[in-house]
């Protein structure tokens, strides 16, 4: 008797917690009372669509970086596809000239999600057109995919 | 043995709290001086792109190195099968893992991207001795842990002799280790001999030793335990001769780099002409360091304890004057890379590099050894790691204290 | 070999016959595709004639440009991927001035030191340091015997879009690894060419009609250290 009464606090215990728990996390969407935390900024300024699906990108981007990144670093394969370049590139403020900042892309959306990315402590945060001013050469990246571009022009194949 | 009795330590007294604030307060400066460090970048300490580990390597290597040592006492004990050492070996552990964990606290924390420490434990490079000692080190913290808990449990103590003997020969070979990172630099004249793994396994039993001793006397004191003549005379004898046996390797390290045309210009650095580091090596380390405290150990009654606990002190400050020598002169004598010639640059080359040390260097090192005693001040009083008397007579099986 | 292989020798084959002096052309159908891996078939290096190699820092100024290494005037803690070390004989008083830099070593110390295999070397033998996994030891600037390696001691701003760096981590010359990869030549190089005394030649030491395997083959030639066998990738002549 005393076990199937504690079962069915248990239960009851459960419910009521996850209830509580629903509630909470719709107060923030029933547009009456606004959310704790302000939501990202998830505008884009370049292009109609991403290198992959937005919903997959959302989910998956940083595996697609991270993927990137040691294919680039240890085999010096420099696709631009899914590098961080192009992320910056397309998803850079124009008036920031940044994906960092309280509405970066980048930043505002890791903000609100409470995870720190690495990236930028060594990497610059700024479209590479922007820095072309400053560094006077054309950045080999730059290069690279204009080589890429007229492979695939000739192979036949496109992106 | 079931006649030696462990208990934990009151820990009640304003003396014990005042100790645990006062390391407290060091371990507290260890970390804002790591977090200044980190937070600002290394420029703010001494360190440069010429001595690339300075200070807190002073410290953390010295407190590593004696970390193993501090399981001397356990390993006579286990290993040798002396019985007057045995109740000492359940303290001898604790220290050896609290020093263990003070240093490498230092080590991590110096590091340029702390925030990383999981990528050194997910990513390995098998061939780096630094990446074998990662497994050395937290492995000779599991193993002693394992060690402590056959001799507390009294339903496994048969069995804490066997882990004692692998513990033993672990920590040899952990040493080995951390003399290796050295040994093995063909770059640097200062290190790169094979002769560097025993000198450190040497300076292990020498700096384990005297802190054990230190700590001991402390404990015994500062809980009116008695603590016997007859172990101490034996205690501080050993040490002596541990003193002597990191003063024949290092004597032996220089006279092999003396032989070699090559080398004498490092050592013409480091003996006689290298200004700070000639002066912490002769007074530092071996007048400081050695002489005094082998007169002491050797002529002492073992009732003059202030005296014994004062070579200790010696041994420790000439140990850290040692690791500074070492360590930071190994770095300032530049590198040859054109012998015959004289070399030049904006970069130090040919150059003797400048090094001092800055303050968050060396609170990020007291911060290390803070953490390490504030460990075994915590685990005295937690759980029996000190016998209720080392009175010389409790070495009798005949004998009888107080029931458990 | 792969299909794509066959066809790019074909390729440079029917091209080398057709336009045999535009040189130009053979070098472009020498660079690697986006998509291709570096592959060990090629070991790039340098070679440095100290006797040309005069009193300028063309190179160590290119250098600095392309990677963006500048410091913050303190020279003790300042980054430096490339330096000019003047050599004075002890005996006959001879001076000599030469850049030192990261000699690309086929057994780099730095390599066998790294705890994490963040010091790495590419199939093509670019010594790098992959910054992602450094943890900022240093303990490969202890086994370097060239001094080769600089830690970032301070927090970095407007880095070079291909050459990232950040405080906490090691680095050094990556012989401009991206320019490379897009078929150019280190920064280094092409500056002593065209401003310096043209001391310094880039190239393939696995390709034997490459300027620099014909120069090393036609003199002799020295590694720095050579006592530790580590066989460099960047060579010196008339030291």
């Amino acid at each position: 008797m005393k076990a199937i009464v504690a079962v069915v606090a248990a239960l009851f215990t459960v419910a009521a917690l996850g209830w509580a728990l629903l509630a909470y996390a719709h107060s923030g969407h029933d547009g009456k009372k606004p959310a704790r935390v302000p939501l990202p900024n998830m505008a884009t300024y370049k292009g109609e669509q991403c290198v992959e699906p937005a919903a997959e990108m959302r989910r998956n981007h940083m595996k697609y970086i991270l993927h990137q990144r040691d294919e680039t670093m240890h085999k010096g394969i420099r696709t631009t596809r899914h590098s961080l370049k192009n992320c910056i590139n397309c998803h850079a403020d124009p008036k920031t000239g940044s994906v960092r900042g309280k509405d970066g892309f980048c930043e505002s959306c890791h903000a609100y999600a409470a995870v720190r990315p690495d990236c930028f402590s060594c990497h610059s945060d700024k479209p590479e057109q922007e820095a072309r001013n400053t560094a006077g050469v054309r950045p080999a990246a730059v290069r690279a995919r204009a080589a890429e571009n007229v492979r695939r022009a000739v192979s036949g194949k496109t992106p | 043995m079931t006649h030696i009795h462990y208990r934990q330590i009151e820990g009640r007294s304003l003396g014990y709290y005042a100790l645990l604030a006062l390391l407290g307060a060091l371990v507290a400066a260890g970390l804002a001086a790591a977090w200044y460090m980190e937070h600002n970048g290394h420029w703010v300490t001494g360190m440069s792109n010429q001595i690339v580990w300075g200070t807190p390597h002073v410290f953390a290597v010295f407190l590593i190195v004696a970390a193993s040592g501090a399981l001397n006492a356990a390993s006579v004990a286990a290993v040798f099968g002396r019985a007057p050492y045995k109740p000492l070996a359940r303290l001898s552990g604790l220290l050896a893992i609290a020093l263990l964990a003070g240093g490498l606290a230092v080590l991590v924390l110096d590091l340029g991207r702390p925030d990383r420490l999981i990528v050194a434990m997910t990513h390995y490079n098998f061939k780096s001795i630094f990446a074998w000692n990662i497994f050395l080190y937290t492995g000779f913290i599991a193993l002693v842990v394992v060690y402590l808990w056959m001799m507390l449990e009294r339903r496994l103590n048969a069995y804490s002799r066997p882990v004692g003997v692998f513990a033993f020969a672990w920590r040899l070979v952990l040493t080995t280790g951390t003399g290796s990172i050295f040994g093995f630099l063909v770059a640097r004249q200062a290190y790169d001999a094979a002769v560097l793994a025993p000198l450190f396994i040497a300076m292990s039993l020498s700096f384990g030793g005297a802190i054990f001793i230190l700590v001991l006397l402390a404990a015994c004191r500062g809980t009116g335990r008695p603590l016997g003549d007859e172990l101490l005379r034996r205690l501080k004898n050993l040490q002596g001769v541990f003193v002597l046996a990191v003063l024949y390797f290092v004597a032996v390290h220089h006279l092999t780099n003396l032989y070699l045309a090559e080398r004498q210009g490092v050592e013409r650095f480091l003996l006689l002409d290298g200004g700070v580091y000639t002066r912490t090596f002769w007074i530092g380390q071996v007048l400081i360091g050695s002489v005094l405290p082998l007169l002491i150990f050797f002529t002492a009654r073992a009732g003059a304890r202030a005296l014994i606990a004062f070579g200790c002190v010696l041994v420790l400050l000439g140990g850290l004057a040692q690791m500074y020598v070492f360590l930071i002169g190994g770095q300032a004598w530049p590198m040859p890379l054109f012998p015959g010639k004289e070399v030049s640059s904006g970069f130090g080359d040919g150059a003797i590099a400048a090094y001092s040390p800055s303050l968050p260097e060396v609170l990020l090192g007291a911060g290390g050894i803070g953490i390490a005693l504030a460990l075994v001040a915590l685990a005295l009083k937690a759980l029996p790691f000190l016998p209720e008397s080392l009175a010389d007579t409790d070495d009798d099986p005949h004998h009888k204290t107080g029931a458990a | 070999m792969n299909r794509r292989d066959v066809l790019g020798l074909g390729a440079a084959a029917v091209t080398a016959t057709l336009l045999a002096p535009g040189l130009r052309l053979i070098e472009l159908a020498r660079a690697r595709a986006p998509e291709e891996a570096a592959t060990g078939r090629r070991r790039w290096g340098l070679l440095i004639d100290a006797s040309k190699c005069g009193d300028c820092d063309a190179c160590v100024t290119a250098c600095r440009d392309e990677n963006g290494w500048d410091g913050h005037g303190r020279p003790a803690t300042d980054a430096q991927w490339i330096r000019k070390v003047t050599l004075t004989d002890r005996q006959t008083g001879h001076v000599q001035a030469l850049p030192l830099m990261c000699q690309h070593c086929a057994d780099p110390p730095c390599v066998d030191v790294c705890p994490t295999g963040a010091s790495f070397k590419r199939a093509d033998g670019i010594v790098l340091v992959d910054k992602h996994i450094c943890i900022g030891c240093r303990y490969c600037m202890m086994a370097c015997p060239y001094q080769a390696r600089s830690f970032v001691h301070e927090d970095v701003t407007n880095q070079k879009h291909h050459a990232p760096r950040g405080k906490g981590t090691v680095e050094s010359c990556t012989l401009c690894v991206h320019r490379v990869d897009a078929g150019g030549i280190p920064a280094c190089v092409e500056a002593c060419g065209k401003n310096g005394n043209k001391a310094m030649v880039f190239g393939d030491l696995k390709d034997g009609q490459s300027e620099i395997a014909r120069r090393l083959a036609r003199a002799s030639s020295l590694q720095i250290r050579p006592d530790l066998n580590l066989n460099t990738g960047v060579r010196y002549q008339n030291i």
